[in-house]
């Protein structure tokens, strides 16, 4: 039934990690990247100035790095068993982190935490969220 | 099988940057001027500490640490998700 896939596995691509020396340079090259991406999320968090800022520097750069380094897991150990699951952490990763990010930034808007320097939120104070009003407006 | 050679270095001066990067992310847990701050600067430590478990795996050539990892990413959504409920409605169960 999965004839199809034989090839694939008839490579021994699957059964024993590591390989030949392309796998080795494309792992080699993904955990780099990877490492790289984790870098500039990590400077995006020290350096930015408010949450918002630091958010979105590392909602989506460490989710870059991580996604990487999965994907090196990938090359590393074949297209079954661990490699697998490395590709479904990817896809874990990918739909996790922005609604992370998006339930922190909500409740850092309903804590009342403002925007670095004079930027106002779009609309007008409370018109989008109505559980503002529960909140006193009047120390924002 | 372990990782050796150039792969074996790459792997471990990943650990050891990924190491750092989580070092960092913690000064702004202690530093951060507001909760969201820290709970943002977890996030970070968790997906760092994610890349961490894998780069093990591929280090150590057990591909068992690839489930640590998704058991991890796992775990640390739910804490995000937690925290942030939390914060917002002042419990997490009604």
């Amino acid at each position: 039934m999965m004839d199809f896939l034989l090839p694939l596995v008839a490579e021994g691509s699957g059964a024993t990690p590591g390989g030949g020396p392309i796998r080795t340079a494309a792992t080699v090259a993904l955990v780099l990247v990877g490492l790289f991406f984790l870098g500039v999320g990590a400077v995006g968090l020290l350096r930015l100035p408010d949450v918002y800022n630091r958010m979105h520097a590392t909602s989506k750069a460490t989710t870059l790095g991580a996604a990487s380094v999965f994907l090196a897991g990938f090359v590393h150990f074949g297209p079954q068993g661990a490699g697998l699951v490395s590709l479904v952490g990817i896809l874990f990763l990918f739909l996790t982190a922005p609604t992370g990010a998006h339930m922190i930034s909500r409740a850092a808007q309903r804590m009342g935490v403002d925007f670095w320097g004079d930027v106002k939120w779009p609309g007008g104070e409370g018109v989008d969220d109505p559980t503002r009003e529960g909140i006193d407006q009047t120390e924002r | 099988m372990a990782a050796e050679g150039l792969l074996g270095d790459v792997v471990l001066f990943g650990i050891l940057g990924a190491i750092v990067v989580t070092l960092l992310a913690g000064y702004r847990v202690i530093r951060g001027p507001t909760t969201p701050d820290r709970v943002v600067a977890l996030d970070t430590i968790g997906t760092t500490v994610v890349a961490i478990a894998v780069l093990f795996a591929i280090e150590s050539g057990s591909g068992f640490f690839i489930d640590v990892a998704l058991v991890l990413a796992i775990i640390g959504f739910i804490s995000t998700i937690t925290v942030a409920r939390y914060v917002t409605e002042g419990d997490i169960i009604e």
